[in-house]
């Protein structure tokens, strides 16, 4: 895996800066409806609760975390099958989040999405050459006796038979389906591709051929991915970029570098704590394994402050008061702790609390003065936090 | 293919095989394999076998009856004994009267019982079709609107599951047929009578087919390929007519089966009861009725009219049953 996953890290190096996808302060909160005919509403479950990113051109932005973080609801956010609660969605400048119907339309070939599971993306009762081929005739991007050759074609491009265009979902495996429901993603020509778990329904041998797939086709046609999973290694070989989230906020995001080799929060290093590691087993060695207790809190009540402390190993009294900003703390770096730090290494006293203008238990500090906190937005900005000298610099 | 299930799992890597052999692969759709599925069945084609035999029968007797080879209407007689049973053994079987001929005023069997057969199904498919449009666009509104859209069909099937249908049925026959002759200008007697045992059986059976039809709505309506359709920019008239209905047909099909017959036992009761369409217009139901003061003294009479009720009742239920394990495999009884 590691080799590759070098060999990725040279071959795919971000070509440009250029921005597709910029998400701001993204939020979704389902309404909790009560029992009975009023059903008033009792609470709201907070799946995202304000997230930010950016995707640049031609890359991927790899989404992980546990179920239920939030990460496909972000991914259903962006594609705009939910309408965000609260925030911006900015797709090549203009903000798609508050579109209608009418207005999306035009949208929906630019951005499209793979589902997780091929067996229930493909509708049953339709043939593949039907599925690929009713985006073109939604959108009558060829006249009608074109729409053959070009699902023929496409199902060549996405490695199948293009003689099978009549055949039913259910003739195929699980990783053809998938293979035909990308093709059905491509037909439109899409710039944005939001993956939701692409792959995590298929046999392991299945999956790197998938991957390999997607990777030759954002090569060959510079698409940008968002690119959902759970499975980290898979999110290190195809992502340049990686978020983290936990319970409906990004914990920490960063270029693959400083996430796998140098994460800063607590829940980034107990999720690659968990990753079994073949080279370490080899040399007959164990990486320190860092147990997370309980259970994620529920969404609909989500604890005060910092959302993680419930399960933090780390946790002061602060961070149940104050709820950490995603502070820049390198050049692609980003990371929401009071006591960002590698493993073993977390300062003592919360960096944050400065910035912020509180005193070390969280109270108002009268005497500080809040300074802007670096990395607020959601891109990267020049300057940064820099945690070795505690101030504000660059490294 | 998921699932193993025995005999099916058999049937189909049959029916493959029988493909691959006979020459190039053939590309089979989901009905297509389900048919070979319930083809692989044998009591279920027996019963369809059944099933086609009633109908073809019953669409028959109206033809035959205006040709003058079937005879419900006219009396022998001279066939008749002084106790009004028939003067030939077994219910008066002969060649001319093969079922024999009814007591008292001597009808031909044959000929009453053919016919009623024409009118009992014409009433139970016509009485289903009411029931399943109306079960399946409630069904489809119900589960696509949800809200409170939703929760008011559904109060509205528990009122009238709650409703005492046979009570009010009686109760408001003669009322209620009154109204059809008058307000609709239905001929009074059968066709008035044919139209009110229609519709209130059509307009009471719906729920059963609502509630199924809601249920899958829901469950389709969650899969992934319907986002996919959605975010392809599909509208949802695309989205409801060519996606989720194409799913639907199984279930409404298998409805319509299982209908059907409870329709035709139902039919029959009602003509116990006096709300059928009455004799001397012969259905299955009111033959039977006749046919219950006899059966000490005359039992062909009664025995005939009973076994071809519950040979299509059953044989429709068999041919549901069939149907429903055919189109999914992966249900059990």
């Amino acid at each position: 895996m590691s080799d590759t996953t070098t060999a990725a890290a040279t071959s795919v190096a971000p070509a440009s800066t250029e921005t597709v996808l910029s998400v701001e302060n993204l939020k979704m909160h389902f309404p909790v409806k009560g029992s009975g005919v009023i059903r008033r509403t009792v609470g709201h479950v907070k799946a995202v609760d304000g997230v930010s990113f950016e995707v640049a051109k031609g890359t991927a932005l790899g989404l992980v975390g546990e179920s239920g973080c939030g990460k496909s609801t972000t991914g259903r956010m962006v594609t705009r099958l939910y309408k965000p609660t609260e925030g911006k969605i900015n797709f090549e400048g203009t903000d798609i989040a508050n579109y209608t119907g009418r207005q999306l339309h035009p949208m929906r070939r630019e951005i499209q999405m793979i589902f997780q599971d091929p067996s229930t993306s493909l509708n049953p009762r339709h043939t593949v050459g039907s599925i690929i081929g009713a985006p073109l005739r939604i959108h009558k991007m060829v006249p009608k006796d074109k729409v053959l050759s070009r699902v023929q074609e496409l199902l060549e491009i996405v490695g199948l038979n293009p003689e099978h265009y009549n055949r039913y979902p259910h003739e195929f495996s699980g990783g053809q389906r998938q293979r035909i429901g990308i093709a059905r993603a491509l037909t439109l020509q899409p710039k944005l591709l939001v993956a939701d778990e692409p792959v995590s329904a298929l046999d392991v041998s299945i999956q790197a051929q998938v991957i390999n797939l997607l990777q030759d086709l954002q090569k060959e046609f510079d698409i940008s991915f968002l690119f959902i999973a759970h499975d980290l290694a898979i999110v290190r070989h195809f992502c340049p970029e990686v978020a983290v989230m936990y319970l409906g906020k990004i914990v920490e995001i960063g270029d693959r570098e400083s996430i796998y080799e140098r994460a800063h929060h607590p829940y980034t290093q107990a999720l690659l704590s968990a990753v079994p590691d073949v080279k370490q087993a080899a040399i007959g060695g164990r990486r320190e394994r860092i147990r997370l207790e309980g259970d994620v809190p529920s969404p609909i009540n989500p604890p005060s402050g910092c959302h993680f402390r419930t399960r933090c190993a780390i946790a002061k009294d602060i961070c149940s008061v104050v709820e950490p900003p995603l502070l820049q703390i390198g050049k692609k770096h980003k990371v929401a702790c009071h006591f960002p730090g590698e493993i073993h290494q977390h300062p003592e006293k919360p960096v944050t609390a400065p910035l912020l203008g509180v005193d070390e238990f969280g109270a108002p500090d009268p005497g500080a003065s809040p300074a802007e906190v670096p990395g607020d937005g959601p891109g990267y900005a020049d300057t940064w936090y820099d945690l070795a000298n505690n101030s504000r610099g660059r490294a | 293919m998921t699932t193993p299930g025995t005999q099916v799992e058999i049937s189909e890597i049959a029916v493959e095989t029988a493909a691959t052999v006979t020459g190039p692969v053939v590309s089979k759709s989901p009905t297509q394999l389900a048919m070979a599925r319930f083809r692989a069945d044998k009591l279920s084609m027996f019963s369809f076998y059944v099933v086609v035999f009633y109908v073809i029968a019953a669409i028959a007797a109206p033809i035959l009856v205006a040709t003058g080879v079937l005879d419900p209407f006219t009396p022998h007689q001279d066939l008749i004994d002084e106790q009004s049973l028939p003067l030939h053994p077994f219910g008066g079987i002969s060649l001319e009267h093969p079922f024999g001929v009814e007591p008292r005023i001597g009808r031909d069997s044959l000929s009453r019982i053919w016919y009623g057969i024409s009118f009992s199904l014409s009433i139970s498919v016509l009485a289903t079709l009411i029931a399943v449009v109306i079960g399946v666009v409630l069904g489809i509104v119900a589960g696509t609107s949800g809200g409170w859209i939703d929760a008011i069909i559904g109060r509205f099937i528990d009122l009238t599951l709650a409703f005492p249908q046979t009570l009010m049925l009686l109760a408001l026959s003669s009322v209620a047929v009154a109204f059809i002759t008058t307000v609709l200008n239905v001929p009074e007697g059968p066709s008035a009578q044919f139209v009110y045992v229609v519709s209130i059986l059509g307009l009471f059976g719906w729920t059963s087919t609502a509630r199924i039809v809601r249920g899958q709505v829901l469950s389709i309506r969650e899969r992934e390929f319907v986002y996919a359709a959605r975010l392809l920019g599909a509208r949802p008239g695309r989205i409801y007519f060519k996606e989720i209905l194409p799913n639907l047909w199984a279930p409404i099909l298998v409805q319509f089966t299982l209908i059907m017959p409870a329709f035709i036992s139902a039919e029959a009761a009602l003509s116990y009861l006096g709300v059928s369409v009455r004799p001397p217009t012969p259905t299955l139901g009111n033959v039977l009725t006749d046919s219950l003061s006899f059966m000490s003294d005359n039992f062909t009479y009664f025995i005939i009219p009973a076994v071809l009720i519950a040979l299509i009742v059953v044989c429709f239920n068999l041919l549901g049953d069939g149907l429903r394990d055919a189109l999914d495999p992966k249900s059990g009884r």
